[in-house]
């Protein structure tokens, strides 16, 4: 969806704020949320790609106002009703529900190693044929879809030259709706500078992108 | 507008926070030993250290820098440095003549194995827009100044692969053991917004 969250080529957002020394987290409700937020993902009711679409979801101004671990609290908050881990009664008490089922946590200390490294999915299925070879001029689709996707607007129409092809990974549009996996190959498209940007941008600069399959056309 | 930093904390969001990780504890949905060892593994275990290690070993091992810049999870892996986010890495190659710099502009893809978590700059606002339309400026930004015969690739995380940049090996350097190499690189050098430097107090005395 055309969200705040695409900000590539935005101009108006101010000097970049830059902090000398700065922790992994800033205060321990960062850690723990961030923590929290890992862990629940680890029992696979929504995808990464569910997760990435449920920030977009949120209004402009709260994206913009809200701190990135408070975007990430405000995010759970929502998913644990929605997703029906946790009934409204019980979120807004803050107590379980009387006799309510202990689903036993998924995440323990013994296990965490195996779900720390538990891989984004991606393979190299055969099966799955490539619609683009590297070095083929390509065409970014200028589509705006109203759900996930990872096609930013920047890009959209633009012309580039596929550099390499990734291999397969599942399609973020598709998945982060649980519409499928939709697998397929996901390619580095260079697009000059100039393409992007027009005539002020330097005739050496380019910009890569990481695009799946179904963003692109022949050009 | 956007994010300036971080501002004070309401303690609001502590009370959030603590109400919603002992209810979903109470309800048997997560672990509270698995949480303090996830925090401790983004704190401790993994961050910029580990990335330096990678970039000193390939300044100092042109077999490794092959396989590094060939297949980085691999070559990543064989220093020891395996977790989430960091399945698909690239590593990207600065020279006399290229400068790489990476971003997310979607929302804030990191390569969490070899930097950890990235710092609040990176998943800015002001960052996020301007490394694509005006990567020059970030740059200067960050006092890197790059002449104009020098060439800018930006690397937009859009996907699941997540990039390192493996920065130019500073002159006056050939003296120097894999540990002090690695005590030169820093967290900004592997991003792309600046370069290695040897300080002018320290280095090889």
């Amino acid at each position: 969806m055309n969200g705040v969250h695409d900000m590539g080529g935005q101009q108006d957002m101010g000097p970049v704020v830059y902090e000398k020394d700065e922790p992994v987290f800033h205060a321990s409700w960062e850690a723990r949320i961030y923590a929290l937020n890992r862990a629940m993902r680890a029992l696979r009711k929504w995808s990464l790609d569910t997760d990435r679409h449920a920030l977009e979801l949120m209004s402009p101004v709260d994206y913009l106002r809200m701190s990135y671990y408070e975007r990430w609290l405000y995010r759970l908050e929502a998913q644990v009703v929605q997703y029906g881990l946790v009934s409204r009664e019980e979120f807004e008490s803050g107590q379980p529900a009387p006799g309510s089922t202990k689903e036993g946590p998924q995440l323990t200390l013994a296990t965490s190693d195996r779900w720390l490294d538990r891989g984004i999915a991606s393979s190299d299925d055969p099966r799955v044929r490539p619609s683009f070879k590297v070095s083929q001029r390509v065409r970014a689709r200028n589509i705006n879809p109203t759900g996930h996707t990872r096609l930013p607007r920047y890009a959209r129409g633009k012309t580039g030259v596929i550099v390499r092809d990734h291999g397969v990974y599942l399609f973020p549009d598709s998945n982060a709706h649980f519409q499928g996996e939709k697998r397929q190959h996901v390619y580095s498209v260079r697009f000059a500078a100039r393409e992007l940007w027009g005539a002020s941008a330097s005739p050496r600069d380019s910009m890569h992108l990481d695009l799946w399959d179904d963003y692109l056309e022949r050009a | 507008m956007g994010e300036t930093g971080h501002q004070e904390v309401p303690s609001d969001l502590t009370l959030r926070v603590k109400s919603l990780e002992s209810l979903l504890v109470e309800k048997g949905l997560v672990d509270r030993a698995a949480l303090d060892a996830l925090i401790d593994t983004m704190e401790h275990k993994v961050g910029p250290r580990n990335g330096a290690r990678v970039v000193a070993r390939a300044w100092i091992d042109p077999a490794y820098k092959k396989r590094l810049l060939e297949n980085a999870p691999a070559a990543i892996a064989e220093l020891g440095y395996t977790s989430g986010q960091g399945e698909h890495m690239l590593v990207v190659e600065n020279g006399p003549k290229v400068h790489n710099l990476v971003v997310c502009t979607l929302c804030s893809c990191y390569p969490w194995p070899v930097l950890g978590l990235p710092p609040v700059w990176y998943k800015s606002a002001p960052y996020r827009s301007r490394a694509v339309i005006d990567p020059r400026g970030i740059l200067r930004e960050f006092g890197t100044q790059l002449t104009e015969d020098v060439e800018v690739r930006v690397w937009d995380s859009t996907a699941e692969l997540r990039y390192i940049v493996l920065p130019e090996r500073p002159a006056g350097t050939q003296t120097m053991t894999e540990e002090q190499l690695a005590a030169l690189v820093t967290r900004d050098a592997m991003v792309g917004v600046a370069k290695v430097r040897v300080p002018p107090s320290g280095g090889n005395q």
